[in-house]
This record gives structure tokens, C-alpha cells and sequence, in this order.
């Protein structure tokens, strides 16, 4: 046989009589099974259809189950029917034509006139050609005369869903889909070109069914369910339902039944086979199963999320691929994702074998499928794939490997691996990593790359799979690999970088008052891969030290500079520059940190312009990695070494702190009750543009967010600012200002949609208050603190709260998920020319040159092609 | 009624609004081909809109539109006027 090449696809209508041809039988039985429940010649599962059972064979093709790909029967429809699909073409046709001749409703020269320009733009420029059939219907459409026959003409109306009414004088007579096949039947085929349909393969009658094809089995099997009863497809009952109606309309029709009770069956046999196509059409009760629950369709078979398209064609489900539980492991490299051996035994790599490789790959054969590492099948040169699970002698077949055999082996040690984290939201939700094979059950991940993949460790999953091309692995090394993408394509920042311990960690390790000895040194260094000089002691004499920030310089490059504020630098510690007593602002010079502390501003993730940032951009990747890799282990050692850890006593304020915020609370309380005595006086002064009560409420919420604010501040003047928790929220690694001083002072206003807690009971919030009581506490107001701890009504209030930020989280991420869709899918298809412009593939121009300034956002500065300020202080930083 | 109070604007001359010209033929073909795109392969602009009164673009025709760019520098870009 010659081989064929598909040149195109064509879509179109099908007939009546190819509809029958298809068909290797008429359906004429709404009867399924008889007794001893086999099957009827002329039901709807009738064997000639195809095969569903195992064993079976096909009667009309001679396959078995799996071969035979099913064929089509038909129903001959008593009456025709309107394809629900079509509704809006037959009521555009309707409307553009004669209802008498069936022409277009414009006069003869026009019409030839516009199917000339139709013709000649068709295939050129398919949007114009549109635009034009629209003039043409809406035109064609308001004519209240035939130009044609002179016939005077009637308004279409349709009626949703499916019914067409002709609006006269005396009121509105209904169309039959008889009446309107026929209309359709009359309309010429340079009428339908012009309509916008191809009439060799479209037309228009043709959207009137008068035979329905039935699906074969195979694509509506029929299933065991325990106890031996057969449960039915949906489609299968709809089929059913269909040919009753039709049965029972073509007795009443025969036995010469009243013209009502037809059209009531008639538009019965409309329903079922409308809702066979689509049970979700607007103004049509869906068809229910006796249970209840809404028979699934063709159409519905087809659409959302768990449809043909979106669930199995573009959502396929893949081999080498594995999913479970992370944690994580500072004690591997940022680019090296920790596989379980049990994962490792099953996901598998073809490697061939050759005159170098085959002593170790036959040990591997030897290993077998079940010791890692070793293998799960051998293919042969032939082609042939070996199960080693079942090869009983796996030393022979071992032996008798031949370059050119192919080993599908375990995954061993740096093997090229990718690993996901969904919501795949961004490119670097998917990065290629480095197998290491370890003991355990989880994926083990380096902490730094957290961010990216947005990932932490309360049960998180993630995907890993196994590429199984030497081409495939060498794009996902060359483009997906971690440390090449250290920089956010987003805007070109870190998006990796510090997060929580390693922030205390690089904090405490810099801060001035660290000084180690070389025992402790030694200490440090000894996990992490340094190889260069260690410098002289900043202290020699009663005995050397050195400062943490000439450990940290080691790590940095000689030519490196920098000027910049910590994180630290902030309220009363704040520096401007290096000549500063706080140590709060960063100078690098040549490489040797001389001032500043590094904290979330230096080497944190997400901190654009930052010690780290230039670290990562003006260096190669291996720097980059190798100081990932290293310096942050250092920090967490430091960290582990000096302990950090959060007591009470960091939160705790003493009593003379304790009496003072009474004191202050004491005096809102009074401020707010003078203001609600003055609201029922009448004397308020009203905010402008505001009633009164709005502005009492106001007023109350201006007084207890500066009570709040000051209990806060007498609060934290009390706590030491080198305290752990302190340092942790000054330093950015965790928490906050706002949560020590909820920790030590006060909770204050809890609030739902930004107003004080109102909604509960008629004119209170909960029973324990008086009704219209608008005081602080009975609004939702705390005046404890975590420490001091929430009575029973302060719990609830914060609770409420709690959940707002809940649902609103809920609430957003199903928002942002279906804009994110959205986006993507119109995003899907544009792509960067060579010649610098932004096409999609029909060609469309989107942008005459990327991004309006040819920038590629991941080489960039924050957007900008160059940073002028970092250029020179690279350059003369260190001279100032 | 509305219309018989509505002011004139011109919008040509609201600060916003960024330049428009109205390309010659001889022009638009220089640009299709130095773009190598056909005139709906551009992005468009319907007639209706005000700016194309304004320029008196008629459908078929090619706008060339000089705006400035947040990066700095001037874009130019090319609108197809399509009916409506
Ligand atoms: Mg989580
Ligand atoms: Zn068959
Ligand atoms: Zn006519
Ligand atoms: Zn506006």
C-alpha cells in the first residue's frame, strides 16, 4: 500500500445518507436485553456495534476486544429535529433569507457583488471575510421585502433554546422543524457561501436531523457491577429514551392521533435528543438518572476541566515520573534532590551499552530489579524488552551482553532528574536537579531552593521525572538546572537566597561581637568545601581571634564592592553610612567585609540590588553555586553552634511595663466613652462627607489603633533588642515588631472587612453584651496580650478574624488560578521572532521589538538593560 | 437631549493621546513589507474609534502610532482600521 500524507482536515455537516452508510444497522427497538440478557439485534447494543466483552467476537469486522474499533448504527426519526449545535446558523439563516423563495434578502447584483469580495478575501484574510458575512446576515436580516419575489416578510423570533416563532400580524405561529428544513432545503448554494458555509459539505437543511447515528459500544460499554447487574452508560440511556419517544410518536402519528398530542411527543423527541447532545443548555431541564444526578453527555463528555480536552489530551499522565513527601536537608547541594532508594529501584534510564560501559552494566543486570543499583529490563539488539523481574539466571544474561543491547537502569547519583512543585505557576516551578539516592521515604531538598518552588515542609508533595534522551537531559541541564536559575525571569532579582535560620544565622555570625577561635573556626569550616588561605587573626594577643566578618570575606571575591543599609538599619539603629556606631550599614571592599551585618537585605531571597543579587549576576554560576552551597552551610553551623532559640522571657515585660498599658487603656476606655456620651448629646463633630455615626465610629478606631500603637511602643522599649526573638524580627528572619508587641503588650482591634466586628446578633456581636453596646471590647477590641493571654470572649473576636484571612485566601487563590489559565492560554502561542518581533503563530504582530526595548527581564537590572550606579560603584565603590 | 449638549473634545489634542498618523498607501506597503505581515495580521483599530475620526481613517487604511515607552524612548506601532 502507498503511503498517504494528510494534507488538512475538513469539517462539515453529515447527511441523512452518509449517516446510513456508516450505519451497519437501523436501531428499532427501544428493548436491550431479553430474558436470559443477551443482547437484541436493532437495540442499542446490538452485538453488530463492536465488542465490549473479552473473548468476544466482532460480527461485523471479525476483531476481538481491543481491535475492533466499533461501528455506527442509526434511528430513522419519525419527525425531524433541531441539532441543538446548530440553533444559532438555522435561526441566521431563517432570518438572512426569503421565507417564500429562499434567497438571501438582497437584490441579485449585490449579492453577486459581495460573494465576489467574499471569494477573493476568504482564505487571505479569514477576519475580514467574517466581518463581511455579519454585514451580509445583519442587512439580509432587516429587509421586510423579498427583492427577490416580492414576498412580504415576517420576523424571525427564536425563542430559547430551540423554539423558532414567525412573527405576522395576528400574532406569532410556530415552526416547525419540518417547516424550517424545508425553508432551509430552498436556499441556493451561492446564498450559503455567502452565509459563510462551504455548501458541498454544510448545508443548511442538514442542521435539521432527520436520522441520528448512534454510537457504538465502545464508546458507551456497559458495566459489571458487583452482584452481576449490568449498569448502563449515560449515553446508552439517553439512546433508550430517544428511540421510545420515536416509537411512541410514530404509533400516534399511524393511529391518526390529535395534532396536539403529536406535537407534544414531537417536541418531547426535541428534548431527548437535544439533551443528548448538551444536558447544560441554558432554559432545558437537564435529563437525571433515577438517582437524581445529571446524566453526563457528549458535551459534557468534552468540556472542563475533567473533559476530553482539558483532562486527557492536554492533561496526559506520564511513565518515569514519581510523588512524595518532601523535607528538607542542608547537607546537600542546592542543584541535588534527594531520591528515596525505593523510588530509585523503579524509575529507570536506557543506557547503552558499549565497550566501555559493559563491565558495570552488567553488574547492574546482575543487581537485578530488586538491589540497587541495578536493572529493571534489558532491550536487545532485535528489539526484544527483557523483564529482569522474571529472568531466573540474570549472571548468563549477563554475560551475554553485546554493546548495542540497551539497559534500562535504576537511577543512580547525579543523574539529571526534573522536579515540580505544583501550582506550576512559573518557569522555575519545574528545574532540573542532580539524583542523590539516599535511605528514607521523602524527597529530601536543599532549604534555598524553597522559594521557587514555594515549597515548606508541613506534608507538601512534589513530581520528579526521570528524562530518557541524552538530548532531553542535556536541554534540561543546559536550561533548567538550579543554579542557572538563581535569577527570577520575572525581573531579574534572586529568587532564591536566605530565608528564616540561615538570616539569624549570617546575623549573628557578622555582628561585631562575634570573635572565634581557631578551634571554633576550624569547626566551622570543616563541612563546608573551602580551599584558600585563612587570614591573619584580627586579634592576636591574649590569644588569636577572628571576626565572623573575615570568615564571611573569605567567601567573596577579591574584586568585589559594595555600599549598602542592612536590614537592621531601621528606628533608632539606623545608619547612613559606614561611619555609623549601630554597624547597620554594609561596606565591602575588595572583597573584605569592614562593616554591616548581613541579614535579609544582604543574602535574603526575593532582594533585589543586594549583596547577594550582584554576587549571583557578576560571577559565573559555579561561584554562584559553590556560595550557596557553602556560606549558607556556614551560617546555619554558626547558628546550631551558638543555639537560637525563643523563650518566653523574650516576650515577657515587666510589671511596672504591664501597669503602664493599663494605665493608657484605662484612659481610651474613658476617651471612647466621652466621645459615645458626647454622640448621644449630639454634640459630636461629624468628619466631613461622613454621618455621625460614622464619624463616632471613626473617632473609636482612631483612639484604640493609638492605643495600640503606644501600649506597642511602651511594650518594646522594654524588651531587649538582642534577645533571639528580637533579632529574628529585626534581621527579617522571622516575625515581626507587630508580633512581639502582640506577644508582650496587646492584641489590639480585630476586624472583619476593615471594620470593627459587628455581625452576630440583632445589635451585638455575641449574648455577653447589651444590645447597641459600641464599646471597645464588645467590637472586638484585646486588650491582652498572647502572653497574659485571651479570655474567653477576646478568643472568639480573634478567631472571627482568623477566619476572615482564611476565606479570603480560599477565595483568592481560585481566582487567581482561573486568571492565571486565562492568561496563559491566550499567552500559550506568542513567541520571539529572530527578527526581534512578537508574533503568535497565525503571525499576528504583538510587539514590533520584545518588550518595546529588546530586554530580556532575567539579564536585567530590575527591568532597566543596565544599572549605571552598580557599573561605577563596581568600579570605584571601594574609593567612595 | 445628550447629544445636543455633548461638548466637542478633540482627542488629538488631549495629552494623552499619542500621535496618529495616517499612513499612503505607498506607505502602508512599505511597512507591510518591512514587517512581512498582512494588514489583519496587525493589531487594529475600529473606525468608530475617536482618534480615527479624527485622522478621518477609513477602514482598510494604516495608522501609524508614535508613543512613548515607561523604558524611555518612542515606540512605533501600526494599527490596521477595520469596519465598525
Ligand atoms: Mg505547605
Ligand atoms: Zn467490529
Ligand atoms: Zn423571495
Ligand atoms: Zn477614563
Amino acid at each position: 500500500m502507498e503511503d498517504k500524507v494528510i494534507k488538512g482536515v475538513g469539517f462539515g455537516i453529515l447527511s441523512p445518507d452518509e449517516i446510513r452508510k456508516i450505519s451497519v444497522t437501523a436501531i428499532i427497538t427501544s428493548e436491550v436485553y431479553d430474558e436470559d440478557g443477551t443482547p437484541i439485534e436493532g437495540g442499542v447494543m446490538d452485538p453488530r456495534l463492536g465488542v465490549i466483552e473479552p473473548g468476544q467476537k466482532c460480527p461485523t469486522c471479525g476483531n476481538q476486544l481491543g481491535q475492533c474499533p466499533g461501528h455506527f448504527g442509526h434511528i430513522e426519526l419519525v419527525r425531524p429535529v433541531v441539532h441543538i449545535g446548530f440553533v444559532k446558523h438555522v435561526n441566521d439563516f431563517l432570518s438572512a433569507t426569503c421565507r417564500k423563495c429562499g434567497r438571501i434578502k438582497l437584490p441579485e447584483e449585490e449579492i453577486d457583488r459581495y460573494l465576489k469580495i467574499y471569494r477573493a478575501i476568504q482564505s487571505r484574510w479569514q477576519s475580514a471575510s467574517k466581518r463581511l458575512v455579519d454585514y451580509v446576515k445583519k442587512t439580509a436580516s432587516k429587509a421586510t421585502t423579498c427583492p427577490h419575489c416580492g414576498t412580504e416578510q415576517l420576523k424571525i423570533k427564536l425563542e430559547k433554546p430551540i423554539t423558532f416563532y414567525e412573527e405576522g400580524k395576528e400574532g406569532l405561529t410556530k415552526l416547525t422543524p419540518s417547516d424550517i428544513r424545508e425553508r432551509l432545503e430552498r436556499i441556493q448554494d451561492k446564498d450559503v457561501e455567502l452565509m459563510g458555509l462551504n455548501p458541498k459539505t454544510s448545508r443548511p437543511e442538514l442542521m435539521v436531523l432527520t436520522v441520528l447515528p448512534v454510537p457504538p459500544v465502545t464508546m458507551r460499554p456497559s458495566i459489571m457491577i458487583e452482584s452481576g447487574i449490568r449498569a448502563e452508560d449515560d449515553l446508552t440511556h439517553k439512546l433508550v429514551d430517544i428511540i421510545r419517544i420515536n416509537e411512541r410518536l410514530k404509533e400516534s402519528i399511524d393511529a391518526g392521533a390529535p395534532q396536539l398530542i403529536i406535537e407534544d411527543l414531537w417536541d418531547l423527541l426535541q428534548y431527548h435528543i437535544s439533551t443528548y447532545f448538551d444536558n447544560e443548555i441554558p432554559g432545558l431541564p437537564p435529563a437525571k438518572h433515577r438517582s437524581g444526578r445529571p446524566l453526563r453527555t457528549l458535551a459534557q463528555r468534552l468540556k472542563g476541566k475533567e473533559g476530553r480536552f482539558r483532562g486527557n489530551l492536554s492533561g496526559k499522565r506520564v511513565d518515569f515520573s514519581a510523588r512524595t513527601v518532601i523535607s528538607p536537608d542542608p547537607s546537600i547541594s542546592i542543584d541535588e534532590v534527594g531520591v528515596p532508594t525505593d523510588v530509585a529501584k523503579i524509575l529507570t534510564v536506557p543506557e547503552k551499552v558499549t565497550d566501555w560501559n559493559i563491565e558495570e552494566m552488567r553488574q547492574l543486570v546482575m543487581n537485578g530489579p530488586e538491589k540497587w543499583p541495578g536493572a529493571n529490563y534489558i532491550i536487545r539488539p532485535d528489539g526484544r524488552r527483557v523483564d529482569l523481574r522474571y529472568v531466573k539466571d540474570r549472571k548468563a544474561l549477563a554475560e551475554g551482553l553485546t554493546p548495542n543491547y540497551i539497559v534500562e537502569r535504576h537511577i543512580m547519583n547525579n543523574d539529571v532528574v526534573l522536579f515540580n512543585r505544583q501550582p506550576s505557576l512559573h518557569r522555575i516551578s519545574i528545574m532540573a536537579h542532580r539524583a542523590r539516592v539516599l535511605p528514607g521515604r521523602t524527597f529530601r531538598l536543599n532549604l534555598l531552593v524553597c522559594p521557587p518552588y514555594n515549597a515548606d515542609f508541613d506534608g507538601d508533595e512534589m513530581n520528579l521525572h526521570t528524562p530518557q534522551s541524552e538530548e532531553a537531559v542535556a536541554e534540561a541541564k543546559e536550561l533548567m538546572t538550579v543554579h542557572k536559575n538563581i535569577l527570577t525571569p520575572r525581573y531579574g532579582g534572586p529568587i532564591m537566597g536566605g530565608t528564616q535560620d540561615y538570616i539569624s544565622g549570617a546575623y549573628l555570625m557578622t555582628v561585631k561581637t562575634t570573635l572565634l577561635t581557631k578551634e571554633e573556626l576550624s569547626k566551622l569550616l570543616g563541612p563546608v568545601k573551602y580551599s584558600g588561605d585563612v587570614p591573619e587573626p584580627a586579634i592576636l594577643s591574649p590569644r588569636p581571634y577572628w571576626t565572623g566578618k573575615q570568615v564571611v570575606s573569605m567567601f567573596l571575591p577579591d574584586n568585589f564592592n559594595f555600599r549598602g543599609p542592612a536590614n537592621v538599619s531601621s528606628g533608632t539603629r539606623i545608619c547612613k553610612d559606614e561611619d555609623c556606631p549601630h554597624d547597620s550599614f554594609i561596606l565591602i571592599k575588595k572583597g573584605k567585609l569592614l562593616t554591616g551585618v548581613f541579614d535579609k537585605k544582604g543574602l535574603g531571597n526575593q532582594q533585589p540590588e543586594s549583596v547577594l543579587h550582584w554576587l549571583i549576576k557578576e560571577y559565573p554560576e559555579d561561584y554562584g553555586l559553590w556560595i550557596m552551597d557553602n556560606l549558607f552551610k556556614l551560617f546555619i553551623r554558626f547558628a546550631e553552634i551558638r543555639g537560637l532559640t525563643m523563650t518566653y522571657n523574650d516576650v515577657k515585660i515587666p510589671a511596672e511595663a504591664v501597669s503602664k498599658i493599663a494605665e493608657q487603656s484605662k484612659e481610651t476606655r474613658k476617651e471612647i466613652e466621652n466621645l459615645i456620651a458626647k454622640f448621644e448629646r449630639g454634640e459630636l463633630e461629624p468628619i466631613p462627607g461622613r454621618t455621625l455615626e460614622e464619624s463616632l465610629e471613626n473617632y473609636i478606631l482612631d483612639a484604640l489603633d493609638k492605643l495600640r500603637n503606644s501600649a506597642g511602643e511602651t511594650g518594646s522599649s522594654y524588651l531587649d533588642p538582642f534577645n533571639n526573638a528580637y533579632i529574628m524580627a529585626r534581621t527579617g528572619a522571622r516575625g515581626s515588631l507587630l508580633n512581639l508587641t502582640q506577644m508582650s503588650a496587646m492584641l489590639g482591634q480585630q476586624s472583619i472587612r476593615g471594620e470593627r466586628i459587628k455581625r452576630g446578633y440583632k445589635g451585638r456581636v455575641i449574648p455577653h453584651f447589651k444590645q447597641g453596646d459600641i464599646s471597645p471590647e464588645a467590637r472586638g477590641f484585646i486588650y491582652s496580650s498572647f502572653s497574659r493571654g485571651l479570655n474567653p470572649i477576646e478568643m472568639f473576636f480573634h478567631a472571627a478574624a482568623g477566619r476572615e484571612g482564611l476565606v479570603d485566601t480560599a477565595v483568592r487563590t481560585s481566582q487567581s488560578g482561573y486568571m492565571q489559565r486565562r492568561l496563559i492560554n491566550a499567552l500559550s502561542d506568542v513567541r520571539l521572532e529572530y527578527d526581534g518581533t512578537v508574533r503568535n503563530i497565525s503571525g499576528d504582530l504583538i510587539q514590533t521589538f520584545y518588550g518595546y526595548d529588546g530586554v530580556h527581564p532575567m539579564k536585567s537590572v530590575h527591568g532597566k538593560a543596565i544599572d549605571i550606579n552598580r557599573a561605577i560603584e563596581r568600579v570605584v565603590g571601594w574609593k567612595r | 437631549m445628550r447629544s445636543s449638549t455633548k461638548k466637542k473634545v478633540d482627542p488629538l489634542s488631549y495629552h494623552l493621546t499619542p500621535k496618529h498618523e495616517l499612513l499612503t498607501a505607498e506607505q502602508a506597503f512599505e511597512v507591510l513589507k518591512s514587517l512581512g505581515v498582512t494588514p489583519d495580521q496587525l493589531p487594529w483599530m475600529r473606525a468608530s474609534d475617536p482618534v480615527a475620526k479624527a485622522i478621518g481613517a477609513r477602514p482598510g487604511d494604516l495608522v501609524k502610532v508614535t508613543r512613548k515607552n515607561p523604558l524611555g524612548g518612542e515606540v512605533v506601532i501600526y494599527r490596521y482600521i477595520i469596519s465598525g
